[in-house]
């Protein structure tokens, strides 16, 4: 019982790390690789794509109580494949087509067997990408940490 | 009386298409693309997205395109888009001290951990315009280094160590966050409710309030304890899924205003502390809006209320560009009827002031 609500945790894990892949994708980068990976799926829209806004929340001083900061756009689709799977997207932004293939990807992830095939052909790619440019930005900033040094200056 | 006057369709549909040609400008110059304005005007871009209090570049280098350059108009524009979009839900609050770091620096400390990394700044640049930009010259690559993978905590969890500096600020437990998209302004308000209307505050306005605490309007003794800009994670919570579904990375720039303060009879002497948090990069609005946070808390601190930048109703009442754009501009558009009215009551009051004049020449004459 306990391994099943911890695996169930492990999966929801899996499946939200998989989600932000999708959301971090350029959309039409996330376009390309789903159409080359040529799944033949017939995902059947049931909410969307639309899109709305979510109000960004920070904290004053950082880290104490929530205040708002002002609207973000955020597109969203639900779709249903034939199977029965339903599979969500979320995504900052006004990108329909990027929210109806992320929604298809989210139900198809779903299908245990095909998880492999969706790793390789499309959330590893993306994963891989998202990674080297996170890690160049992060390596051209760090160019710009100062290094202070003391000056000596007179006898003792 | 209430006079109709109809008329004026056709100048107006003449100016409008007067201003898209004018807008277009020359057609031998090739039309903006909103990719270069997003790229190339990114700051421009930010600020209509704060202001405008909408968080999507594409639609604030559009609004700047349309509006021909004009920020107020580009984020009155963006503030009408908004309205007509359906609310999805409230993120989870972003977490300020696991951004992305673009840039980062303290004036406070120099050796503190994660160090100071300047980032893409106008700071010691000499100010002297550059002819080569005039052209298409190719930007050379940034230099890497190997990044420093300690961890970069904010400055004022630091200082918090010996109990000289206030805590991250609360707001009385069991209150809904203020939204004052939802709700009219009621003074006075909760820290959250100001922060939210100091967010998307006029930056002009906010900055010279500002600087009016620094030149002594209630003077606060500010050091910026820190300054750091990055892209943050957002997460929301729906209904139809059991964890905060990640929605992408915003860039926010948050500002750590640190404040002498002597203390009080309840308060020992300590460090208070202002803070902005902005869209997008604006280390000189999220400044301003700290500096401001911090002088509009003088009634929680016993601080007598001299000066303009502690008046909360006079400082929110009058941060928003839009609404003080559209009470000035409309001034405007025809008042003819009004007009008409006060003209008739200063030609009476006129009439009435020469009687008496001539009534007094007379006295004195017979006098």
């Amino acid at each position: 019982m306990r391994s099943a609500g911890a695996g169930a945790k492990a999966e929801s894990e899996m499946r939200r790390q998989m989600i932000a892949v999708l959301a971090h994708a350029p959309s039409s980068r996330l376009a390309r690789l789903w159409s080359d990976a040529g799944f033949a799926v017939v995902a059947e829209p049931v909410r969307g794509p639309e899109t709305g806004l979510v109000t960004v929340r920070g904290r004053i001083g950082g880290g104490g109580a929530a205040f708002n900061v002002g609207e973000a756009t955020v597109t969203r689709a639900t779709v249903r494949l034939a199977s029965g799977e339903v599979g969500h997207s979320y995504a900052l932004g006004r990108d329909a087509d990027k929210a109806r293939i992320a929604a298809t990807i989210d139900a198809l992830w779903q299908k245990p067997e095909l998880r492999a095939r969706l790793e390789d052909l499309i959330l590893g790619p993306l994963r891989l990408e998202h990674a080297g440019q996170a890690g160049r930005r992060a390596a051209e900033v760090a160019a710009t940490k100062v290094d202070f040094f003391t000056m000596v200056r007179g006898e003792d | 009386m209430y006079v109709a006057v109809k008329g004026g369709e056709a100048a107006i549909e003449n100016a409008h298409s007067l201003l898209a040609d004018r807008r277009r400008g020359d057609r031998s110059v090739p039309a903006l693309r909103l990719d270069q304005i997003v790229e190339q005007l990114a700051l421009g871009v930010d600020r209509i997205m704060a202001e405008g209090s909408l968080y999507d570049r594409e639609l604030a280098g559009l609004a700047l395109k349309q509006s021909r350059g004009d920020m107020t108009e580009a984020i009155f524009l963006v503030r009408a888009y908004r309205t007509t979009l359906p609310r999805f839900g409230y993120t989870r609050p972003l977490d300020t001290a696991a951004l992305a770091i673009e840039r980062r620096v303290s004036a406070t400390y120099k050796d503190l951990p994660g160090g100071q990394l300047l980032g893409p700044t106008f700071d010691y640049t000499h100010r002297l315009l550059d002819p080569a930009l005039a052209g298409d010259e190719l930007a050379k690559a940034p230099a890497q280094r190997q990044v420093d993978p300690a961890p970069m905590p904010r400055v004022s969890d630091l200082l918090d160590d010996e109990g000289l500096i206030e805590a991250d600020g609360a707001v009385p437990a069991g209150k809904p966050v203020a939204d004052i998209t939802r709700e009219p302004l009621e003074f006075p308000l909760e820290r959250d409710a100001r922060l939210q209307a100091l967010a998307r505050g006029d930056e002009g306005f906010l900055l010279a309030l500002a600087y009016s605490t620094q030149r002594g309007y209630a003077r606060t003794h500010p050091f910026v304890g820190e300054i750091r800009i990055g892209e943050a994670e957002l997460g929301l919570d729906v209904p139809e899924l059991d964890f905060p579904v990640p929605l992408g990375t915003i860039r926010v720039t948050e500002c750590q205003m640190v404040n002498q303060f002597k203390g009080s009879s309840k308060v020992p002497p300590q460090f208070t502390r202002g803070y902005g948090l902005v869209f997008g990069q604006s280390e000189r609005k999220a400044m301003a809006m700290a500096l401001c946070d911090r002088a509009l808390r003088a009634a929680e601190f016993g601080e007598d209320i001299v000066a303009p930048a502690q008046d909360e109703e006079f400082v929110i009442s009058h941060s928003d560009n839009v609404q003080a754009t559209g009470f000035v501009e409309h001034l405007k558009l025809p008042h003819y009827v009004d007009f008409q009215a006060e003209l008739d009551l200063v030609r009476r009051m006129r009439a009435e002031f020469e009687a008496g004049l001539g009534e007094d020449e007379r006295r004195e004459a017979a006098e």
